[in-house]
């Protein structure tokens, strides 16, 4: 084949050769490609912030208050002249919170799924997911407001001894803040289940209920309880709802009809106080900080593991 | 009527039940978020008035005002905004478009998914080690921009990324087929597709920067500010100044905080209608990005 | 193969050896084919037996891809240089050869942002000369008539095979040496695939043009040489006339006849 081959003259180059030397532009797509990455390098080097700030100074605390006192002793009173340093009043807070608020959030969050998902028209939909959202884009602050001065005095018609600070009110209008957490997620999570499964239970004569319960919502349950993991972060740290309306008193107790300190509320008080840098009640904040991390990161981990765990191929 | 068709009876009444549980729960949940803003209506819509727009706090409730707040707020979101966006567009478009598959990049997706979960309050921790403490940038709007800029950087980044993959792969194809280097195609196509969602990431992120209160209290936020910050212009050259970056500030969320968790009644209806305002802010910004994402969507589709 | 006039062996491109990898599977194997200038080379085969995978070869659109790997040599003439060396930019690769996809993907931009925008990116703004060049595209791409009163109109308003001429245009503005055309007219209604082809049969007086098709008709209308590709090799190369009348394989025949693939 080489024999019949003519060549045309090298002169004859096409035109769009002319483009100048590409040196230049090369150095700054680099250079552009090195910003971004840098960029992307940010988000690193908060996360190096965190753990770097919150180890420093709860190393710092630690050394004047041991790990064993923080852990166990049932009492938190560090800014009192007799000092106790024990985590688990503010630990139970949280919890109790938590708890009240995905006693509401779960449920509810999954119902509104399951109906937006399965029973739900179109138009309705579109309605109506817009319009949860909204819950979710309310200022927590007016939301501890709404905590204080409308559900508290609504319980106190039910339960007459009902204290003004409470966990359970907080929990309450926690819970409805995170519902659209839950429900958006985990619609998503049920839309995804392919339509020939539903058909598959349809065509054994299940009702919707049944598809739904015993079909659609086992396939997404990878996804749901990534939506519940979600929910229990939220819960976990929110703050302003909690120092508001649940009262700022650490009280080592699991009835949510009293008023206790959770850990975020904690940090809030001291803040809002001026306690000088350095102190040890300085250090308290950033202790508990690191617990409450910890404490997410935590329920993070354990819903990774669950979420592996029912991942379906479909 | 037979067994079998009394069964399917049942199952039918159950049926409807359950879509009915399901509408009911959703109708309660909408109107606890009816009952938010009545409630916040019914107690501060009065209180509403041009003096409370442009008064200072006050230890008197009838004569105090939120100047300070909104004016703070708008500044702390503008330190924000700067903060974040570039930020956080520029790592979205390094992870979608020039990533290399390697552990670096795996390590920087699953730190900004966990940096999503953290809760807020934690950020305002490290902005008062590090940004406070350490870099000595006070209690002011600078560190109180920086820390909500840092706090959505993960829901900007991941808003922009989600935008960026929403352009097609055969776009860019089109773009290097004649030619263009990566970041043409990034600057010229995908950023300029992709830019109604981009946006509407970007104030929906701001929206929830607007409401947060936590990490600012943490940061060292007033609720006693009865000036205003420096202007950001002056009146020589170069004419715009930064020593409000420097002020102490206050912003909306924190000053209701105060409000509400004062004891007297008159100020709680201070409280209420700050939340009003508030929540306009944030509705306001919600409707905004829903009615780019609209108009951009008709814009283009693919 | 049989010897033919001057004219029409100028060779413009040529494959030698050439291998292809995505990641660890193997997609060309040893694939020689010579590409000439002022000519329509065909490529057919069977889904799934490397055409696209070729085409995509002379313009380095693998490189946008991570994991892919190219051994052998692509040769472009005149100046003899190996476009799928390491050493070779992409860019400029993509520079001087231009391509047209199977589904036509214009820019949501206007129609007239769409064909200048290669020639932004090669540094040309004046916008005289825009305009000139635009004008000259689109009339080589037979859309001039059809748009030329809405410029500014978005290209995502137009029919299929109008965008599909666009994108042409597009690819014709920078004055390719080469032309690569993926099954162009596969998304198009026929009267749009017969436009398609006049203009395939006007362009191949001044650019080399290689065009994927499954349409057997359509090779033998337009393409001078066509090559039969199976499972990543090519099997038969010859002139188009040979190919459809003559085959010197038996599985070209099978192919062409349609007793399989
Ligand atoms: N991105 C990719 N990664 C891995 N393998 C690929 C990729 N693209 C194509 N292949 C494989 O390479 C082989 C050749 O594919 P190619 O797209 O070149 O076929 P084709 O001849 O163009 O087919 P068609 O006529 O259907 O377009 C196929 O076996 C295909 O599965
Ligand atoms: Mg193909």
């Amino acid at each position: 084949m080489e024999a019949n081959v003519v060549e045309m003259p090298v002169e004859q180059k096409a035109v769009c050769m002319s483009r100048p030397s590409r040196f230049a532009p090369r150095l700054q797509e680099r250079a552009i490609e090195r910003l971004l990455q840098l960029a992307a390098f940010a988000s690193v080097a908060i996360t190096f912030g965190i753990v770097g700030v919150l180890a420093y100074e709860s190393v710092l605390f630690f050394q004047e208050v041991s790990i064993a006192d923080f852990l166990t002793d049932r009492q938190w009173t560090p800014l009192f002249a007799d000092a106790h340093y024990g985590i688990l009043p503010l630990v139970s807070g949280t919890l109790v919170t938590t708890l009240v608020a995905l006693l509401v959030a779960i449920p509810m969050g999954s119902l509104i799924a399951i109906y937006l998902s399965e029973y739900a028209s179109r138009k309705v939909r579109e309605c109506v997911k817009p319009a949860l959202e909204l819950l979710s884009a309310v200022p927590t602050v007016v939301y501890g407001y709404f905590a204080l001065l409308f559900v508290t005095p609504a319980l106190q018609h039910i339960w007459p001894g009902l204290p003004g600070f409470n966990m359970l009110s907080a929990g309450l209008v926690i819970g409805f803040m995170i519902v659209p957490y839950v429900s958006s997620v985990s619609e998503d999570a049920m839309r995804a289940v392919p339509t020939y499964l539903r058909e598959g239970a349809f065509a054994l004569g299940a009702t919707r209920m049944q598809t739904a319960l015993r079909v659609v919502f086992p396939s997404a349950l990878s996804g749901i309880t990534a939506a519940y993991v979600l929910g229990v972060s939220r819960a976990i740290g929110e703050t302003m709802v909690v120092a508001i309306a649940a009262g700022m008193q650490p009280t080592l107790t699991l009835n949510p009809l009293e008023p206790a300190a959770t850990m975020t509320a904690y940090i809030v008080q001291v803040s809002l106080g001026d306690v000088p840098h350095g102190s040890v009640g300085y250090r308290t904040i950033f202790a508990t900080g690191l617990m409450l991390l910890s404490m997410t990161l935590l329920f993070n981990i354990a819903g990774h593991v669950l979420k592996k765990r029912y991942r379906q191929v479909y | 009527m037979t067994p079998i068709q009394r069964k399917i009876a049942r199952h039918k009444s159950l049926d409807r039940f359950f879509a009915f549980e399901g509408l009911t729960v959703m109708i309660v949940a909408l109107l606890v978020l009816l009952a938010l803003v009545g409630q916040l209506m019914f107690d501060g819509l009065t209180r509403l008035s041009w003096q409370f727009l442009t008064s200072f706090p006050s230890r008197f409730p009838a004569q105090a005002g939120i100047v300070s707040a909104w004016v703070g707020t708008i500044l702390v979101m503008l330190v924000t905004a700067l903060a974040a966006i570039p930020l956080g567009v520029g790592a979205a478009i390094y992870l979608e478009e020039y990533a290399p598959n390697n552990w670096a990049t795996e390590l920087i997706e699953i730190n900004i998914a966990n940096l999503a979960g953290v809760p807020s309050i934690v950020y305002g921790l490290m902005a008062l080690g590090l940004l406070v403490y350490q870099f000595h940038l006070g209690q002011s709007f600078l560190t109180a921009g920086l820390t909500l800029g840092m706090l959505i950087l993960p829901m900007v980044i991941i808003a922009t990324r989600e935008a960026i993959r929403s352009v097609p792969p055969y776009v860019r194809e089109a773009a290097y087929a004649l030619g263009a280097t990566k970041w043409q195609t990034v600057r010229d196509h995908v950023v300029p597709y992709s830019m109604g969602s981009i946006l509407t990431g970007m104030i929906l992120a701001l929206s929830r920067a607007v409401g947060e209160t936590a990490p600012l209290i943490t940061v060292g936020a007033l609720s006693f500010i009865a000036f205003l910050p420096h202007p950001p212009w002056q009146e020589a050259f170069p004419f715009v100044s930064f020593e409000w970056l420097f002020d102490p500030f206050t912003v909306m969320p924190i000053q209701m905080f105060n409000w509400v968790s004062r004891p007297q009644e008159e100020f709680h209806v201070n409280a209420a209608a700050a939340g009003l305002i508030l929540l306009a802010m944030t509705l306001a910004m919600n409707a905004v990005a829903i009615v780019i994402r609209a108009r951009f969507r008709k814009r283009i589709h693919w | 193969m049989k010897t033919m006039d001057a004219s029409q062996t100028v060779l413009k491109a040529e494959a030698r050896a050439l291998n292809f990898f995505y990641g660890q599977a193997q997609a060309l194997h040893a694939v020689s084919l010579p590409v000439y200038d002022r000519c329509v080379t065909a490529l057919i085969g069977p889904s799934g037996c490397g055409k696209t995978t070729y085409l995509r070869c002379l313009n380095r659109m693998h490189d946008l891809y991570p994991g892919n790997r190219y051994e052998g040599e692509v040769m472009l003439y005149p100046d003899r240089v190996n476009i799928v060396g390491p050493e070779v930019d992409p860019i400029e690769v993509r520079m001087r050869i231009g391509m047209v996809f199977q589904k036509p993907n214009p820019f949501p931009k206007s129609i007239y942002e769409n064909v200048a925008y290669g020639l932004r990116i090669r540094n040309l703004s004046n916008k005289r000369d825009l305009d000139a060049v635009v004008e000259r595209a689109l009339r080589e791409a037979a859309l001039w008539g059809e748009v030329k009163d809405r410029l500014q109109a978005s290209a995502m308003n137009l029919s299929g095979g109008q965008q599909q001429r666009l994108c042409i245009a597009r690819a014709l503005a920078t004055s390719p040496e080469l032309l690569l055309f993926d099954e162009p007219t596969s998304a198009l209604d026929p009267t749009a695939t017969s436009r398609i082809e006049e203009l395939v049969a006007e362009l191949k007086q001044k650019v080399a043009i290689v065009m994927v098709t499954h349409n057997m008709q359509q090779a033998a209308r337009i393409s001078d040489y066509t090559a039969f590709m199976y499972e990543g090799r090519v099997v038969e190369y010859d002139r188009t006339e040979t190919i459809f009348t003559n085959p010197s394989v038996k599985l070209t025949e099978d192919y062409i006849t349609g007793r399989f693939g």
